[in-house]
């Protein structure tokens, strides 16, 4: 159908003036704070944009970023304190933490991954769905920390690919926010195909 | 590393502390008496000089010297058993045992000497608290205990080969852990349960390690008959890292921050204890100022502790804004300790020897604002929840412990005293100056999870009467280290300046601490009960032996009897409850 120009009298934005406030709903009209004066393409942004698919699904993806919390030691006390009230993550759309990997995008692996978990780890990362990303969140999960011994795998590489390292020992929440909204430029621009 | 103050006095005229003189500790006479009492009364052999009374016992007849000191001489808590290896003796291992006595305020240590290739008795018929202590054993040392239900290995995986203490291990061996070396676990029916023939099928569930309910590593495994658990068996070591090890491959100093990640909701009190353990075997106290620093830290600490723990375990019960709620003054806390050294979660704020730097100007000011502060967020809670329910009807008598299998199992902390037995490390054997405070040890009845958030919530209204008195009292002034050039570093502008500032310098980075040779143990309260060191030096730069006494890994093992009976749900909100930290569990 094509695009229709209300600008005729009869126009929903014309037939609206002179209606008395709580009249609209009943109408069925729905009007943004300030907008009434405007025309309806405006509103809407245009009628039609252009665009690449795959920006358009890159850009839906990262703003939508499901993690899955692989939380084994310190770091996931500091994970705890990002999606909880104060640092609040939710402001970068990466709030919904799913613990089925099912269901989750990202796999933040916060803490240290030992031989014994590694199993774990590799089988929980085969269950999550495609596309799927992986966050090392701090020293342990990148290169095994200051832990160089026997019993603790140096760096979650070792078993599953990695796209975003996070810095620290643990990291701050704001190291943290920023390995995450990295991780959503790299997925906006289409770099990661996995 | 740390400095000393401006004003510390160099060059230095006390002793030199040196490593070839063995380790004498303050009250050697005194623990030399007793020790010779008991050796008397058990007809072992007695090791002079200890900082605990030490008795030296025959493998044959190690069983019966604990049955008898369990019941004659109640010594009723079993607080550790561990080993050490000697390669070089003709008997290589060390097992040592540690008891305590309620009744006298009384720690004993019992050493059973072993040779490689040799087995001797298993004490869980005694205490079945030594059950995992001595699996633990087995796992890194390769001791054999006959007799013992359950010898497999408990910290590193199926597929791992040798002992990981053993001091001929190679320390950075790795050995490959793949899907089908996982055990495989089936959990032993409860002898309660066994003859019960219900309607329901028989079904085992596998919940963990990656759970969002079992809060970091912990894995059990479960035998349900319809909804009730019958039989239940946890499996840890997930997050195993190897700290004992890692102590022996570092310095004394270089220890400290492996010691933060041990329990990583309350850092500071593990620092704090390492810390003291060390000045102990150094024969070195802290400056005032630095202990006044730890207290105020380690009471904000148990706090930030508390606050987690009944956060998550309201969040297992479906309460999420509690959780919410109380991290907010957490990040207050934590703002506090960021001030003082730039860290939030893992500090590695204390020095052997005192603080690594002094605390802020506005040290106080802020913690009276904090101290102001948390008393409304903990009612707040606490009118949300305590009369709520459904929260009273998924917490009263779910999951309880009586308080003879607590003692049994080796509970200390919050979770004892839920059973009613106010049995605290601050006040049988006060450090840092808690003796000099006003303050209460609550308990509470039934040993269930309501007496263990009672008793959590109370424990924070007493903290923070201490934090009060000490904000009341003032930063004693003076310096935050000791005054002592073979312990803490030299000013820098003295390292430049002066000769012999340098050569201490030079001599502290190289050649590390070196205490005298010797074995100590320091406990300290932590989060979750007592958290005790036992160190051994052989007179070089690095421990040659530390263990870390984890109150998690005593509480845990009676988990699993905890929850027959109940259901899956009971059983979450009951592990919450304990607060079971996977890096102290597992170290």
């Amino acid at each position: 159908m094509p695009a229709q120009r209300f600008d005729k009298p009869d126009s929903i934005i014309a037939r609206k003036q002179g209606l008395a406030p709580g009249e609209d709903a009943e109408k069925g009209l729905i009007t943004l704070p300030g907008e009434s004066e405007r025309d309806i393409e405006d509103l809407a942004g245009g009628t039609y944009l252009t665009t690449k698919l795959d920006t358009m699904i890159g850009w839906a993806r990262g703003n939508s970023l499901w993690p899955l919390p692989f939380g084994t030691a310190c770091c996931a006390i500091e994970f705890m304190s990002i999606v909880s009230s104060h640092y609040d993550i939710a402001r970068f759309g990466a709030e919904v933490v799913r613990f089925s990997p099912r269901q989750a995008d990202v796999m933040i692996v916060a803490g240290t991954i030992v031989d014994k978990m590694a199993p774990v780890l590799k089988k929980i990362y085969d269950q999550m769905p495609e596309p799927k990303y992986v966050v090392a969140m701090g020293a342990c999960a990148a290169s095994g920390g200051f832990y160089r011994m026997y019993h603790v795998v140096q760096g979650i590489d070792e078993v599953i690919p990695v796209d975003i390292w996070v810095a620290g020992c643990p990291p701050t929440p704001e190291g943290l926010m920023y390995g995450i909204l990295k991780l959503k430029e790299k997925i906006e621009r289409g770099e990661i195909r996995r | 590393m740390s400095t000393l103050t401006r004003e510390s006095a160099i060059p230095y005229t006390g002793p030199a502390p040196t490593n070839r003189e063995p380790y004498v500790p303050t009250d050697a006479p005194k623990t030399d008496q007793r020790g010779a009492e008991l050796a008397a009364l058990l007809g072992a052999q007695q090791e002079r000089g200890q900082d605990l009374p030490t008795l030296v016992v025959d493998k044959e007849r190690i069983v019966d010297a604990l049955r008898a000191l369990k019941n004659e001489h109640r010594f009723t808590l079993p607080l550790d058993l561990w080993g050490v290896d000697y390669p070089s003796r003709e008997k290589r291992f060390d097992v040592m045992y540690q008891l305590y006595s309620l009744e006298r305020n009384e720690r004993l240590r019992l050493k059973v000497r072993l040779g490689e290739n040799e087995t001797m008795d298993s004490a869980t018929a005694v205490y079945k608290g030594f059950d995992w202590f001595e699996r633990e054993a087995f796992d890194m040392f390769g001791m054999r205990f006959d007799g013992h239900p359950n010898l497999r290995r408990i910290l590193t995986h199926e597929a791992f080969q040798g002992h990981a203490l053993r001091k001929d291990y190679d320390p950075a061996q790795r050995w490959l852990c793949t899907e089908k070396d996982v055990a495989q676990l089936i959990p032993k029916i409860d002898p309660r349960f066994a003859n019960v023939d219900t309607d329901y099928e028989r079904v085992t569930l596998n919940l963990g390690p990656s759970h969002p309910a079992t809060h970091g590593t912990l894995r059990i495994v479960v035998t349900l008959d319809g909804e009730m658990i019958i039989g239940a068996e946890q499996e840890i070591g997930y997050l195993h890292r190897c700290f004992e090890k890692s102590c022996e491959t570092h310095t004394y100093q270089q220890a400290i921050p492996f010691t933060d990640r041990l329990n990583y909701m309350s850092a500071i009190i593990n620092n704090v204890g390492y810390c003291m353990a060390v000045e102990k075997l150094l024969g070195i106290e802290a400056p005032s100022r630095a202990q006044y620093a730890r207290l105020v830290l380690s009471e904000f600490m148990r706090i930030a502790d508390h606050l987690v723990c009944i956060g998550t375990n309201l969040v297992d019960m479906g309460a999420l804004t509690n959780f919410w709620y109380l991290f907010q003054p957490r990040e207050e806390i934590y703002g506090l300790i960021e001030s003082c050294c730039g860290a939030r979660l893992l500090p590695t704020y204390t020095r052997i020897g005192g603080l690594a730097v002094d605390v802020p100007p506005d040290f106080l000011a802020n913690a009276q604002r904090l101290v102001n502060m948390l008393p409304k967020y903990i009612d707040d809670v606490e009118k949300l929840v305590d009369r709520n329910k459904i929260f009273l009807d998924r917490v009263k008598g779910i999951a309880p412990i009586s308080p003879e299998d607590a003692l049994d199992f080796g509970f200390t902390g919050p979770c004892l005293r839920a059973c009613g037995i106010p049995f605290d490390v601050r006040k049988t054997n006060p450090y840092i100056g808690y003796e000099t405070y006003d303050w209460d040890v609550p308990i509470a009845e039934g040993g269930d999870t309501y007496a263990r958030y009672l008793v959590r919530m109370e424990e924070m209204r007493q903290s923070l009467r201490i934090l009060q008195q000490a904000i009341d009292r003032g930063l004693p002034p003076g310096p935050v280290m000791v005054d002592n050039p073979y312990v803490a570093l030299p000013p820098k502008e003295k390292v430049y300046n002066e000769m012999e500032s340098l050569i201490y310098h030079f001599k502290l980075i190289m050649h590390g601490i070196q205490p005298p040779v010797g074995e100590t143990y320091f406990q300290v309260e932590g989060g979750n009960g007592e958290l005790g060191f036992y160190i051994v030096s052989d007179g070089t730069k690095n421990p040659y032996r530390v263990r870390s006494r984890p109150p998690c890994f005593a509480i845990y093992q009676a988990y699993g009897q905890m929850i027959t009976g109940q259901t899956i749900p009971d059983a979450i909100a009951a592990l919450g409850s304990l607060n079971i930290i996977a890096g102290e569990l597992d170290r």
